[in-house]
C-alpha cells in the first residue's frame, strides 16, 4: 500500500487551517437491565413499557448499581488500553427536563471509572494514536416526542436509566476521515468485547463533536464549538466540514468564535447555535448521597483482563503473521469479530490467501447487496472453504467459481455437488484439451499462419475459442501451455 | 378501654397476648380516641376500615409469636404506603397514592401490626415545629398553644395523646428526638443505614434515618427491632445480623463510661436545661456509671454545616416534583418551563422553597468549594471528634433541645432561631451515629424536657440499656391532661 500524505486543511482566502476534533462518544452498555434498576433495556418496546419506579423517579426510590454494567465499563476500558480506577464516584448532574424524571442524571464527574487510554487508527498515511481522556458511566435520559401532537409533548421513559459509557477522546483527531476511522475502531473494539452493539440507527452509539480550527502550524488551539448528539458517522463528517468552514470564515473576516453548543440540522446540512457559554447550564454536580463510592477489587479487574477476547489490533498482527495477509486484507477481516471468525474457519480448511481474496470480493459484495450480516450468510464456512479449495486445486476456474458461488447462494448446496451435477468441472485432462485445441487450430489455419508470422496477439483469440468450445471449463493454465506447444510445432 | 390504651406498647402487647383485649377492640379504642382528637390535627389520612379489617383478620387467626401482634400503628406521612395517600405534608404530593410500601413500614406489618393512618409532619420533613405542613400545624397535647416539635410533630403528638400505641418518624437533623423531647416521649434515631430508606420520601439522603417514637425504652427496643434490617434496595443500608434489642435490654450500667461534652453548654441556655442535665448525670452516676468530661471541638460548626449539606441534597432530591409524572401540576403555564415554575411555586411552601434556594446556591459553580465542599470537610471533622471520644467512652449524655416546647407562631418569622432548636441533635446526623431522646423532667411550666444519649455506630443496644436504667430511676412521669375532647 502506498503511503499517502495527510492532507486535510481548510483553505481560507488568506491561510490554510487545520481542523482539531475531539469526540464525546455515548455508547449504550450491552446489559439486560438498566444501570440502577431492574428494567429491561430491549430496544423497540412499546412506549413506557420498560420503566420501573426508579426510572420514573417516584418518591423514596433509590438507585442500586448494576454490577454487570460496571464490568462492561471495565472491559471497555481494558479494550481501550486504559487505566481502570479502583475508586470512582457517582455524581448528580442537575437539570430540569421533561424526559429526565429525577431532575438529575446520575453520572461520574471528578472520579470516572476509567482514566487515560489510547486507540490505534490505520490511516492511508500510516497509523495514528488517538488519546482517550476518560470513560465514565452514566444514565441515559428518556425521549421527548414533539411531533405526535400539535400542542403536547409526549415522553417515553423506556430509555431512561439505561447505562451509557461516555468515552471522551483527546483533541487528537484532524479530519472527517479520522473521525470515521475512530468511530469505526471504537465500535469494532466494543463489539469484540460485547460491551456495546454499536448500532447507530437505534441510537446505541452517538457523539458530541468538538470542533475548532487553527492556522496550520499554530501551537494553540482555537475556540471550540460543541455539536451535540450526532448519530451517524456521515452526519458527524458533514457537521465537521460545515463547522470548520464556518469558523474559518469567521476568523478570516476578523470575527470572534463564540464558545457555544450547536446543533447539526441534517436537513439543511448546517450547524446552528443551541446555547452560548453564558447560557450554559450550571449542573451543580455533587456526589450522589444515595450511592456509595464504587470500589473495585484489583482481583476483579485482573480477572476481567484475563477473560478479554483477542482484540482487533492483536488479531490483525496475527492474521498478517499466521495467514500471510497484507495489512489491508488483515484490517478488513478483523474489523468485525464475526467476519474474522468466519475467515478463520474458512482459512483452516482452505488456502488462506485465496480465501481472503474471495471473502473480500464476492462474499462481501453478495452480503452487501442483500444487506446481510456475515453471521446470516447463506453460505456456510465449510461450503465456502470447499469452493476456495476447488479453485485452488484447479478443479474449477475463477470464472466458473463465480457461477458456482451464485448457485450456492440460491440453493445452499455444497459446491462439489453443484460442480458435479452441472458438469462444471474444469477440463484439466491434457489429452482432452489437446483434442479441443487441435480442432480449433485446424479450423483456423489462416489465423495460425498469421500467428506464426508474428501476430502474437492472436494467442488470446485461440484461448477464447478453447474456452468457448469447452463451455468455459478448460483449465486456463494448461490451455496456455498446450496452445503454446502446438502453435510452435 | 381507655385505661388500656393509656399504657405503653409492651403492656398492650401483653394484654393482646393474654387475650384481655382483641385486636379489633384495641383498634376501635384508638379510632375513638383519634376521632375525638381532631383539634390536635395529627392525622392527614386515616385508614380505619382497612385497620378494622386487618384487626379482624388477626383476631380470626392470631399469631402471638410476632413482635407486634395485632397492633394498630399510625406512621409519619413521609413513609410511602401502598394504596394509601402519602403527602410528605406537601401540596405537591397532595394527591399522591403510592403503588408500593416502604421497607420500614413493610417490616412493621410483617411483624403483625397494621396501619391506622398517616401522621402530619413538616413539609418534606423540613421544620422543627410542624408549622410548615400544607395540612396545617399540629398541636402538642402538652398545651393547646404549644408546638409538638418537628418534623415528626404529628407522630409525637399522636403518641403523647394516645392516638397510636407507638409510631415511627424520620430524623434528618433532630426530627425524631426534638419532638420526643417536646412531648415527653422516647425517640431514637438509629445509626445511618440501620433502617432502610427505600420508600421514604427523601429530604437529605446522607442524613435521613427512620426511627421509633414510643412511650418508653422497652417499646423503643421492640419497635427498632421490628423496623430495622438490611435492605438490598438501599445501597447505604448496613448488611448485618438483626439484633434482639428488646430481649437483650438490661438495666445494669455499672462501670459504663459516659462522656459529658463541654461544647453542649451553650450561651443563653435556660437554667432549667442545665439543671436537667445535672440531674441526668447524677442519676447515671448513682447507677454506677463513670462520668468523663470530653471535648467535641467542632460542635459549633455543626449547625452551619448541616444547613449547607441538608439543603444541598434536598434541592436535588426535590427536583423530581415537577408536575410531569405524578403529584400536583399547575393548570397554568404556556410551556414546559412555565409549567415547572408554576407547579413548584404553587406546590411547595415557603420553608421548602427557602431550602431549595439555599441548596441550589451552595452547589452553584463558584460557590461549591466555599460552601458544599467545605461543609463536607467539616462534617468529617465532626465525625472524627466523635470517633476520638468513643475510644474511651460508651455513650454521651447531653440535653436533647435548648428549650422546652415553644408557642405556635413564636419562631415562624425567624428561621435562624427555629434552626437553633436542632443545635444538640444535628451533630449526630452529620456523624451518622445513633442517639435517643428520653423524657427526664419538666420545666417550671410543666412542659417536658428530654435528655439525649448518643452511642457509637451500631451501639443501639448500649444506649437503650442506659436509657432503660435511667428510665427506671428517673422518677419523671409524663402527665398529660386530656383537654382536647
Amino acid at each position: 500500500m502506498s503511503k499517502e500524505k495527510f492532507d486535510y486543511f481548510i483553505k481560507g482566502e488568506k491561510d490554510k487551517y487545520e481542523v482539531v476534533i475531539g469526540l464525546e462518544v455515548h455508547a449504550q452498555v450491552l446489559s439486560k437491565s438498566k444501570l440502577f434498576s431492574g428494567s429491561s433495556t430491549k430496544f423497540g418496546a412499546d412506549p413506557n413499557n420498560q420503566v420501573s419506579l426508579i426510572d420514573s423517579a417516584f418518591p423514596g426510590m433509590l438507585p442500586v448499581i448494576n454490577e454487570e454494567c460496571v464490568k462492561q465499563a471495565v472491559r471497555t476500558g481494558l479494550g481501550l488500553n486504559a487505566k481502570i480506577n479502583n475508586y470512582s464516584v457517582f455524581d448528580r448532574k442537575n437539570y430540569f427536563y421533561a424526559d429526565l424524571p429525577q431532575g438529575y442524571q446520575i453520572s461520574q464527574y471528578k472520579n470516572p471509572i476509567v482514566g487515560e487510554g489510547k486507540v490505534l487508527l490505520d490511516m492511508p498515511y500510516g497509523s495514528k494514536v488517538i488519546g482517550i481522556e476518560r470513560l465514565h458511566l452514566e444514565q441515559d435520559a428518556g425521549k421527548s416526542i414533539h411531533d405526535m401532537d400539535p400542542s403536547n409533548t409526549y415522553v417515553d421513559l423506556n430509555r431512561s436509566g439505561i447505562a451509557l459509557m461516555e468515552i471522551v477522546s483527546k483533541p487528537d483527531l484532524r479530519s472527517p476521515d479520522e473521525v470515521n476511522a475512530y468511530i469505526k475502531k471504537l465500535r469494532s473494539i466494543m463489539r469484540y468485547l460485547g460491551t456495546c452493539d454499536g448500532n447507530m440507527q437505534e441510537g446505541s452509539l452517538r457523539a458530541d463533536v468538538n470542533v475548532s480550527v487553527r492556522k496550520e502550524g499554530d501551537k494553540n488551539f482555537g475556540t471550540r464549538c460543541e455539536i451535540k448528539n450526532v448519530n451517524s458517522i456521515k452526519f458527524m463528517q458533514m457537521a465537521i466540514e460545515y463547522e470548520a468552514a464556518r469558523q474559518v470564515e469567521l476568523i478570516e473576516n476578523g470575527k470572534e468564535i463564540d464558545q457555544e453548543t450547536r446543533l447539526f440540522d441534517t436537513k439543511k446540512n448546517e450547524t446552528r447555535s443551541m446555547r452560548s457559554k453564558e447560557d450554559a447550564h450550571d449542573y451543580r454536580y455533587f456526589p450522589d448521597p444515595d450511592l456509595l463510592p464504587l470500589k473495585l477489587e484489583q482481583q476483579l479487574i485482573d480477572d476481567l483482563k484475563k477473560s478479554l477476547p483477542e482484540l482487533p489490533d492483536k488479531k490483525k498482527e496475527r492474521f498478517i503473521k499466521e495467514y500471510g495477509l497484507n495489512a489491508y486484507e488483515a484490517n478488513v477481516l478483523v474489523s468485525e469479530k464475526d467476519i474474522s471468525d468466519y475467515y478463520e474457519e474458512v482459512a483452516k480448511l482452505s488456502d488462506k490467501k485465496l480465501a481472503a481474496t474471495w471473502m473480500m470480493g464476492d462474499l462481501f459484495a453478495m452480503l452487501n447487496d442483500r444487506g446481510l450480516d456475515i453471521s446470516k450468510s447463506p453460505i456456510s464456512t465449510k461450503h465456502f472453504a470447499e469452493l476456495v479449495q476447488s479453485i485452488k486445486s484447479g478443479e474449477i476456474s475463477g470464472r466458473i467459481a463465480k457461477e458456482v458461488f451464485e448457485i450456492m447462494v440460491e440453493s445452499g448446496d455444497n459446491p462439489k455437488k453443484i460442480i458435479e451435477s452441472k458438469g462444471m468441472k474444469q477440463q484439466s485432462d491434457p489429452k482432452e484439451l489437446e483434442k479441443i485445441i487441435n480442432e480449433i487450430l485446424s479450423k483456423n489455419k489462416d489465423k495460425v499462419d498469421q500467428y506464426k508470422a508474428g501476430k502474437e496477439k492472436l494467442f488470446g483469440f485461440f484461448v477464447g475459442q478453447v474456452m468457448k468450445l469447452s463451455g468455459g471449463k478448460a483449465n486456463p493454465q494448461l490451455t496456455n501451455e498446450i496452445l503454446k506447444k502446438l502453435l510452435k510445432g | 378501654m381507655s385505661d388500656i390504651i393509656n399504657q405503653s406498647l409492651n403492656q398492650i402487647i401483653k394484654r393482646v397476648k393474654t387475650k384481655e383485649i382483641s385486636s379489633t377492640d384495641l383498634t376501635k379504642a384508638y379510632i375513638k380516641n383519634i376521632e375525638g382528637a381532631k383539634k390536635l390535627n395529627t392525622f392527614v389520612t386515616t385508614t380505619f376500615d382497612q385497620a378494622l379489617d386487618k384487626a379482624k383478620q388477626f383476631d380470626n387467626k392470631p399469631n402471638f409469636d410476632q413482635l407486634l401482634p395485632g397492633i394498630p400503628l399510625a406512621v409519619k406521612d413521609l413513609f410511602c404506603t401502598e394504596n394509601v395517600k402519602t403527602t410528605a405534608g406537601s401540596n405537591i404530593l397532595n394527591n399522591f397514592v403510592p403503588s408500593y410500601e416502604s421497607t420500614v413500614t413493610k417490616n412493621l406489618w410483617d411483624n403483625g401490626s397494621f396501619l391506622l393512618g398517616k401522621l402530619n409532619c413538616d413539609e418534606f420533613a423540613m421544620g422543627s415545629s410542624n408549622e410548615t405542613s400544607y395540612f396545617g400545624n399540629v398541636i402538642n397535647p402538652v398545651g393547646d398553644q404549644l408546638v409538638p416539635g418537628g418534623s415528626s410533630g404529628g407522630s409525637s403528638s399522636a403518641l403523647a395523646a394516645d392516638l397510636t400505641p407507638a409510631t415511627i418518624g424520620t430524623d434528618t437533623g433532630g426530627s425524631i428526638r426534638q419532638p420526643a423531647s417536646f412531648t415527653g416521649t422516647v425517640g431514637l434515631k438509629p445509626t445511618y443505614g440501620l433502617c432502610s430508606r427505600w420508600g421514604i420520601v427523601a429530604f437529605a439522603s446522607s442524613l435521613d434515618q427512620a426511627g421509633p417514637m414510643t412511650k418508653d425504652i422497652t417499646d423503643c427496643a421492640i419497635m427498632l427491632e421490628a423496623m430495622s434490617g438490611f435492605d438490598e434496595k438501599d445501597s447505604t443500608s448496613i448488611n448485618k445480623k438483626k439484633e434482639n434489642y428488646s430481649k437483650n435490654l438490661k438495666d445494669n450500667i455499672k462501670g459504663l463510661k459516659i462522656g459529658i461534652p463541654k461544647e453542649y453548654r451553650v450561651d443563653n441556655m435556660p437554667k432549667e436545661i442545665d439543671e436537667l442535665w445535672e440531674k441526668g448525670k447524677k442519676i447515671l452516676k448513682d447507677l454506677g456509671a463513670e462520668l468523663i468530661d470530653i471535648s467535641l471541638p467542632h460542635t459549633k460548626y455543626a449547625l452551619p454545616t448541616y444547613y449547607i449539606v441538608a439543603p444541598a441534597e434536598a434541592s436535588s432530591n426535590l427536583a423530581r416534583y415537577d408536575g410531569v409524572r405524578y403529584g400536583y401540576r399547575s393548570k397554568q403555564g404556556k410551556d414546559l418551563i412555565e409549567m415547572y415554575e408554576k407547579t413548584r411555586s404553587e406546590g411547595f411552601g415557603d420553608e421548602v422553597k427557602r431550602r431549595i434556594l439555599i441548596g441550589t446556591y451552595v452547589l452553584s459553580s463558584g460557590y461549591y468549594d466555599a460552601y458544599y465542599l467545605k461543609a463536607q470537610k467539616v462534617r468529617q471533622l465532626i465525625k472524627k471528634d466523635f470517633d476520638d471520644s468513643f475510644k474511651k467512652i460508651d455513650g454521651i449524655l447531653t440535653p436533647s433541645t435548648p428549650s422546652s416546647a415553644f408557642k405556635i407562631g413564636e419562631k415562624t418569622n425567624d428561621p435562624v432561631s427555629m434552626y437553633l432548636n436542632d443545635i444538640f441533635t444535628v451533630p449526630v446526623n452529620l456523624a451518622g451515629l445513633p442517639a435517643l431522646s428520653m423524657p427526664a423532667g419538666a420545666d417550671k411550666q410543666g412542659y417536658p424536657l428530654g435528655l439525649q444519649l448518643i452511642g457509637k455506630a451500631l451501639d443501639e443496644q448500649k444506649i437503650l440499656n442506659i436509657g432503660y436504667a435511667f428510665e427506671k430511676n428517673c422518677g419523671f412521669k409524663n402527665e398529660i391532661k386530656k383537654w382536647w375532647s
